[in-house]
């Protein structure tokens, strides 16, 4: 059972969500009173917050908007700051936090991608970047060819864990070298033309460390790394690994334990490697 | 003349196959999912994908045998043809997910390691650690990804698909889709409709499904007019985790390598279960079928887990039913290795080491064998003629359904890791045939009059603005929910009876009509998820009531639907003659079953949702039904009584082996 700070058990708690209604209007806290159970995470509570539809003081309001999906933390949707760590908000145990932090559950949006609403927020750069990198295999086509190339068991214990990113975004939240992007529609613009100057704005702005991750994935396989030049050359483009600043964040807060900053490494040397062989190469001619 | 495009409802396993062989043949694709694709339902499966193989042909097994399997598996219920036509693909498509670079556990050699599923006595499952659903998610993912990029793909992420658009003469001619976030609603034409939308255990309120498996957009298919086939049949998976917000699931695979589920045989044994000696130790899976043990079908293993539990009070909490799943046995590092994601999802909610403690699990709600009826087209051989525009149809002219949301693949019952494969398959089947249908289509839908998508905007809009313009009051469709999901986890899971799925229909009934008015809390437009789920939940009630009407009339036991008072006996007398005799009595009994209920339950959604039920012969031409008989007392003899009368009365079938 767990206590308040009076030694007492608990009978509630409260729960502060930072809210916003809309991407340009001003955000603001409001609290909420959750009846404590057992073995809640932060999930059953903001399923309890809509269907009380009342915040702490008794007022009505409205649900608080929130992304989340598989909830077993392999798809990546609810990730969100929870007393000021990035995290998923699925596998985030109230009687965890409770035990750390006073009685009281802080809920806030990632503050590295602009807010949609409350707790959502756009994360399509995070997808933008893959397409960057050229995350995927260049098969020829879908037609039966047989199996692909053998692979031996290390290899594919060294691949597994790079393939097991969901794109949730904590790397990026915790990077203090990804900064927000946030463009803004203009009245004229068609739907596509937005698109595309988004697509443009996030291309010059880092790609993270997600994206280097699956770069080095792609390069390592054997059909992969057919391309693994152009996936070397978006790395080392604007935007590119170099500006890493190796504060190491990502893969202390990566919640599948992703081993990111051997990654990165790998990239790095990879992609001088590239850049000396390409200077030489046009040299040559 | 303008270009013809294919419209996909749905980004999981299914969706995404279609899309990048659509892709390939040059057509292309306009693709909704109400969350990004990558985070689909699909990234849920654990356990695997299963083929015949080279290292399982040489101990006996072959296509045919994954075939019978799954038919046996599925108790006769689905439709022989397909499901052939998947066992033959399987091999090909395990290579096609292995070239797009899955990263499939692999052997000391390096080739692609296979494990045992149940429902076989074969290793044909390949797998990529515990999370084999999301590497193959990832794989079609990236894919798409890469014909995005290139143009052929536009992707419509946060859109909810709210209906499909049908022309003057009866065919579909594109959808109407809602903008999450700014809640916009606007129609596509599309040549071709495909639903690839899922399951749908948000009926359930609690199951192993995703957040988004609410089955609302094959339900608004329903209404529209589209058939919905074997609604009744919903796999209960044995082995969950319970939680406040989601039973999550506890694959298969654990049993695969090598997981026993027991009980203390004292009930509620208070010791640790390290310190419990074998002999006090009940692994009823194993002492009742001593040929699958704990491999046996799993709607088998949930009915006895169901039993031990609650018939014979044996459950391991006394105030809460659970069995122990226990892998302590096995060494630590191969549990990482083939098993890694699951033991820690396990680890993280409940806080206990699963290589230390055995887990404590309970059966789930984890699949719907029912979904939209779809169609297809026979070879002479009993295959599908490939680039059929008939193949996955469904019974509104160009809209289509793959993957979970169809219904002919898995019968009464879906055998562990056929799941991903039939997603899979019938995503890369339907092009070919989509191809087809383009072909032959004189007028592209984006040529159509204008008048019909403006008046199927117009509908949408006004039962949105509906719902916002409702006045407040105490209820709220969340409650509601919660209730439906209470109503239908009692009444149409693991046993059923018909006076309580009648009590049942009725409070059904209520609910609905509670859900027509209860309140909303969010009356903005903009990211309003209140009046989304309000949408999903009304749309939940022709399902659930098609369901429930379809377990009603259904007086038998068939795969996942049990009915007591329908089972069939075990042979009772001791000597050889009577028994005998009895089995001939079963086999009777059987015969005169099989000829009312062998039958695919086809509802009609009828005004205010209420469904109308015919039934339908399945296509049983390549393999003649026989009794499911894992574990039946007698069951021997009865098989041999039963070999008898079928050697008599029906020639072999022309064996594709």
């Amino acid at each position: 059972m767990i206590k308040n700070v009076y030694g007492e058990n608990l009978t509630s708690f409260t729960v502060k969500v930072r809210r916003q209604a809309s991407p340009d209007s001003q955000s603001y806290w409001e609290a909420f009173n959750i009846p404590y159970q057992a073995d809640l995470n932060v999930i059953s509570v903001l399923q309890q917050i809509a269907k009380m539809s009342k915040n702490a003081k008794g007022e009505s309001t409205t649900p608080v908007a929130w992304d989340c999906g598989c909830l077993e933390e392999v798809c990546g949707a609810c990730t969100m700051v929870i007393n000021g760590r990035v995290r998923q908000s699925c596998s985030a145990l109230v009687d965890n936090i409770l035990d750390e932090n006073n009685d009281v559950l802080r809920l806030e949006p990632m503050s590295k991608f602009p807010v949609i609403r409350d707790l959502v927020v756009d994360r399509s750069r995070v997808f933008r970047a893959l397409q960057k990198i050229k995350a995927w295999v260049p098969v020829d086509g879908y037609y039966d060819m047989g199996a692909g190339p053998k692979q031996d068991r290390k290899r594919q214990e060294q691949a597994y864990p790079l393939s097991e990113c969901m794109s949730c975004g904590c790397c990026l939240e915790a990077c203090p070298q990804y900064l927000k992007v946030e463009t803004q529609r203009e009245s004229d613009e068609t739907d596509e033309q937005f698109e595309d100057r988004k697509n443009a704005e996030y291309d010059k702005n880092f790609v993270g460390a997600h994206a280097i991750n699956q770069a080095m994935l792609f390069n390592s396989n054997p059909t992969g790394k057919m391309i693994s030049g152009e996936r070397l050359d978006a790395l080392t483009d604007e935007g590119g690994i170099q500006i890493c600043g190796n504060a190491q964040n990502c893969v202390a807060v990566c919640p599948k334990e992703i081993p990111l900053t051997t990654s990165i490494a790998k990239a790095g040397r990879a992609a001088t490697i590239h850049k000396i062989k390409k200077f030489f190469d046009s040299n040559e001619k | 003349m303008t270009k013809q495009r294919v419209a996909v409802i749905g980004g999981g396993l299914a969706g995404l196959s279609a899309t990048m062989k659509l892709c390939e043949l040059g057509i292309e694709v306009d693709l909704f999912s109400m969350v990004p694709v990558k985070r689909s339902h699909s990234v849920c499966a654990q356990g695997g994908i299963n083929s015949c193989n080279d290292q399982t042909r040489q101990l006996g097994d072959s296509e045919w045998k994954h075939f019978d399997d799954t038919i046996y598996g599925g108790d006769f219920l689905n439709h022989q043809p397909p499901v052939m036509e998947m066992a033959l693909w399987a091999p090909k498509v395990i290579d096609l997910m292995d070239r797009l670079g899955v990263p499939f556990n692999r052997t000391q050699e390096g080739f692609i390691d296979r494990r045992r599923f149940g429902g076989t006595l074969y290793k044909r499952t390949a797998f990529a650690g515990a999370t084999t659903g999301q590497q193959l998610l990832y794989g079609l993912d990236e894919q798409v990804r890469r014909w995005e990029s290139a143009g052929m793909v536009r992707k419509f992420e946060y859109w909810d698909f709210q209906g499909p658009v049908i022309g003057a003469d009866g065919a579909c001619c594109g959808v109407v889709a809602q903008d999450m976030t700014s809640m916009e609603i606007r129609s596509f034409p599309a040549d071709v409709v495909i639903i690839a939308s899922g399951g749908p255990g948000l009926i359930y309120g609690r199951s192993t499904m995703s957040m988004m498996c609410n089955g609302a957009a094959a339900s608004r298919c329903f209404q529209a007019g589209a058939k919905y086939g074997n609604g009744e049949f919903i796999q209960v998976h044995p082995t969950a985790i319970p939680g406040a917000d989601k039973l999550r699931l506890m694959s298969e695979s654990a049993r695969g390598e090598g997981g026993r589920v027991w009980v203390p045989r004292t009930a509620h044994d208070e010791r640790s279960p390290q310190d419990i000696p074998d002999a006090e130790r009940y692994y009823f899976l194993e002492e009742r079928y001593p040929e699958y043990g704990n491999l046996v079908p799993r709607d088998i293993a949930t009915r006895e887990i169901f039993d031990i539990c609650v018939n014979e009070g044996l459950s391991v909490e006394k105030n809460k039913l659970c069995v122990y799943l226990d892998l302590t046995h096995i060494s630590k590092s191969e549990l990482d290795r083939k098993l890694g994601g699951i033991l820690d999802i396990y680890q993280k909610f409940q806080g206990v080491d699963p290589r230390v403690n055995p887990m404590k699990i309970f059966p789930a709600v984890h699949y719907s064998m029912g979904g939209l009826w779809a169609d297809y087209e026979r070879t002479a051989d009993g295959g599908l003629v490939v680039g059929s525009p008939v193949n996955q149809q469904t019974s509104i002219e160009n809209m289509y359904a793959i993957g979970e949301c169809d219904y002919h693949y898995h019968g009464a019952n879906r055998l562990g890791a056929n799941s991903l494969l039939s997603c899979i398959f019938s995503g890369l089947f339907v092009a070919p045939g989509i191809q087809t249908r383009l072909e032959s289509m004189s007028m592209p839908a984006s040529e159509q009059s204008s008048t019909v998508f403006e008046k199927a905007v117009e509908k949408h809009q006004k039962r949105h603005d509906d719902l916002l313009a409702r006045e407040k009051n105490d209820d709220n469709p969340y409650q509601i929910h919660e209730e439906l999901g209470d109503v239908m986890t009692k009444a149409a899971t693991v046993v059923r009876r018909n006076d309580q799925l009648s009590a049942a229909y009725e409070k059904i009934d209520e609910l609905f009509e509670r859900a027509q008015k209860c309140g909303l809390s969010d009356s903005g437009n903009w990211t309003n998820q209140n009046v989304l789920f309000t949408k999903a939940l009304i749309d939940m009630f022709p399902l659930a009531r098609t369901i429930v009407k379809g377990a009603l009339q259904r007086d038998e036991c068939r795969g996942a639907h049990y009915k007591p008072e329908f089972a069939m006996p075990a042979l009772e007398s001791e000597d050889e003659a009577g028994r005998l005799q009895e089995a001939e009595k079963w086999c009777d009994k059987f015969e005169a079953n099989n000829k009312k209920w062998l039958k695919s339950t086809v509802a009609t959604c009828g005004a205010d949702g209420v469904p109308e039920l015919e039934y339908e012969d399945v296509d049983t031409s390549l393999l003649p039904p026989r009794p499911r008989l894992y574990g039946l007392v007698g069951g021997e003899i009865i098989e041999k009584v039963w070999r008898g009368r079928i050697a008599n009365t029906s020639p072999h079938p022309a064996a594709i082996t």
